[in-house]
């Protein structure tokens, strides 16, 4: 993700487009072998870490004969290179083997599974960025107040506490002794009959039916893994916008706004905040990117039936195929974002623009 | 008494001179110097002695478990509230006493930070010395798959490794360590581009060292520094990750006292029983808060440039 855009332009008029031009294909070819990398590990560690799958499939017991059948049907055969090639062209189709649990082609399961994942990071992200970044501009602002400490011990227990732990007591204490939110799962049982998704993402499907009462008992549903996962972003933005702020207040167009009489109100909230947001938005979809990651332990406590507790169940039934199918959609995903945010990045700030 | 605070003076003066006479002086007149810097940081010096806890705990832990860790009470400790008279945390299902299993799980805690660093922190310095001091084709070569380890989700790439090696601590450590070089490469390219071209490198490579000698002697000692600073701050994660593997069932494996595990066990009981899977989870959470304050401290101590601000 370090594609060279060349600072120094010696030359001037043709080469420019040329350089741009290479520039981008370095890009692309960053791009592309991160996403083979990708694909590399999981190869590895499906097909080599695991002594012999073939082995695996029939046991131990079983005849050579039928170990060698099997190794044949498998393409254990064929030379490393030859399997990682079928193996990669079979990726990029969408196909990663059936599932052992569900019997389902694991690539249909992962795309029920998904929205939900998508659901839950999205909300916590926007929990997350609301409180996250006005918190964080408070606390560069009145820097070494109280504000400022709090937002510091937020950050600090944030990069401290085990999420699966936070989960349950918050199950606990909002559940169990207080009843104000919905039991673990992503919709009442009774909904299951009148409620009929078509995205897969319920919260739009329901606003999208006017189905109010199924959007009351989603939003009970969500409301407290999106928190926690919210907590754990707001961790991360908050600080981040915090230095951020820290650096554009020490810039010289504050003391120039200042001089220019302007309110503090507007120096802060339209002038600084403004030359912050572009890595603020870079920070927002690496913290989107980390909620994905982080969905795997939220979805198990609250028997949220997304990726993550897809995974998870199927670690438990050492249901390989979709234990790694899902590990590729989510590292793509997770690289994907990477990207979009660095591509996003360069569009935004006109000072990283190659002219 | 005028006497002692006049050694002191003395010593603080040998220690703070700017000529010192031997090699020994200077050392450790940096160290003293780091030292009055991290000490001026209560929540530093906090988590200083968070971290050297656990240590007296691991280390005395079969002296100072009141109980055995996986042989419980079943007939008449079953699940009592913290306070109970010889159980001060409560005990669990199994009726064995928490806080003695806390204790021992301090061991596992360890052990698996340690080994982590023992196998990851290496791993980087070499990689990122050798990518740094070579430049060109290794660079660029070694610097992809780095960035492909560091494109990964961490967790869920470790989750995927411990499937195909089978569950246990062993295999736990292993995945995080593997998933844990790239940034620490990263940092020791960086620190070894800065002075590369520097003339006491230069003047190594005239007096006929071998590259293998340059970059073992004189590169990877100079980027020690940062890396320890990094991996202090690390070893909250790594430790989050490690429970997290325990609270799935893949890391350490039932009757061991691993602190995420023991969560995962005490799920079960979490509206009733709440201190069976809430004291581990304390436990987890000071222990990490510990390292994260050193981590900043030494970041603060070590690194002129942000004390400076």
């Amino acid at each position: 993700m370090n594609a060279s855009i060349p600072t120094q332009q010696v030359k001037r008029g043709k080469s420019r487009a040329s350089q741009r031009t290479l520039a981008v294909a370095g890009f692309l070819a960053t791009v592309l072998t991160t996403f083979l990398g990708l694909l590399a590990v999981t190869f590895f560690i499906g097909r080599v870490v695991p002594i012999d799958p073939a082995l695996a499939i029939v046991g131990d017991r079983a005849p050579a004969h039928v170990v060698e059948r099997v190794r044949e049907e498998l393409g254990l055969n064929l030379p490393l290179w030859q399997q990682f090639f079928i193996y990669v062209r079979q990726a990029l189709s969408g196909e990663f083997g059936t599932s052992v649990l569900t019997t389902n082609p694991v690539m249909e399961d992962i795309k029920r599974v998904f929205p939900a994942t998508m659901e839950l990071a999205t909300i916590g992200t926007i929990i997350g960025a609301i409180f996250g970044v006005p918190l964080g501009v408070l606390a560069a602002v009145k820097r070494g107040s109280l504000i400022d400490q709090i937002v510091r011990l937020i950050g600090l227990i944030g990069y401290s506490v085990p999420i699966f732990w936070l989960g349950l007591l918050a199950l606990l204490l909002f559940y169990a002794k207080l009843g104000w939110v919905a039991f673990p799962g992503r919709m009442d049982l009774v909904f299951e009959f009148t409620f009929t998704p078509v995205t897969g993402f319920y919260i739009v499907d329901a606003i999208w039916q006017r189905q109010w009462d199924v959007l009351w008992d989603l939003f009970r549903h969500i409301i407290l893994p999106a928190s926690l996962l919210g907590y754990f972003s707001l961790a991360y933005i908050s600080r981040m916008t915090r230095s951020f702020m820290l650096n554009e207040l020490s810039q010289e167009y504050v003391v120039a706004a200042r001089a220019k009489g302007l309110s503090e109100t507007r120096i802060i909230w339209f002038h600084a905040l403004r030359n912050a947001a572009v890595p603020l938005i870079t920070v927002i979809a690496l913290s989107y990117a980390g909620l994905l990651e982080g969905s795997v332990l939220t979805e198990s406590i609250f028997s949220w039936p997304g990726l993550g507790l897809y995974i998870t169940n199927s670690l438990q039934n050492a249901d390989m195929n979709a234990v790694l199918g899902g590990t590729i959609v989510i590292g793509a995903v997770f690289i994907s974002i990477n990207i979009f945010s660095d591509v996003l990045y360069r569009l935004l700030d006109p000072r990283t623009r190659s002219r | 008494m005028s006497d002692t605070t006049h050694n002191q003076e003395t010593l603080r003066q040998w220690l703070l001179s700017d000529r010192p006479a031997s090699r020994r002086q200077a050392r450790l007149g940096r160290a003293y110097i780091i030292w009055q810097r991290f000490s001026d940081n209560k929540l530093a010096l906090l988590g200083l002695m968070i971290i050297l806890g656990l240590i007296f705990v691991a280390i005395f832990a079969d002296q100072l478990a009141p109980h055995n860790p996986v042989q419980g009470d079943l007939r008449n400790a079953r699940l009592l509230p913290p306070g109970t008279a010889g159980y001060l945390l409560g005990t669990d299902d199994q009726g064995r006493d928490i806080l003695s299993r806390l204790i021992h799980g301090s061991r596992l805690t360890l052990m698996v930070i340690g080994l982590v660093a023992v196998i990851a922190a290496p791993i980087g310095l070499i990689v990122g010395t050798v990518a740094g001091y070579a430049g060109g084709y290794v660079d660029a070569i070694l610097m992809r798959i780095t960035d492909i380890f560091l494109a990964f989700p961490k967790l869920v790439l470790a989750l995927a490794l411990v499937a195909a090696l089978g569950p246990g601590i062993e295999n736990a450590i292993l995945a995080i360590a593997v998933t844990s070089w790239p940034p620490y490469a990263r940092i020791a390219r960086a620190e070894t581009m800065t002075f590369r071209n520097s003339d006491f490198i230069h003047a190594v490579k005239l007096m006929g060292a071998s590259p293998f000698r340059i970059v073992l002697v004189h590169v990877m000692p100079l980027c020690t520094s940062s890396l320890i600073v990094r991996v202090t701050l690390d070893m909250a994660g790594i430790i989050l990750t490690a429970a997290g593997l325990g609270f799935l069932g893949l890391g350490a494996q039932p009757p061991l006292p691993e602190w995420g595990a023991m969560i995962a066990s005490g799920r079960r009981f979490i509206l009733d029983q709440w201190w069976v899977a809430g004291m581990p989870g304390f436990a987890i959470l000071i222990v990490s808060l510990g390292f994260n304050l050193l981590g900043d401290g030494l970041r603060d101590a070590l690194d002129p440039k942000e004390a400076g601000q």
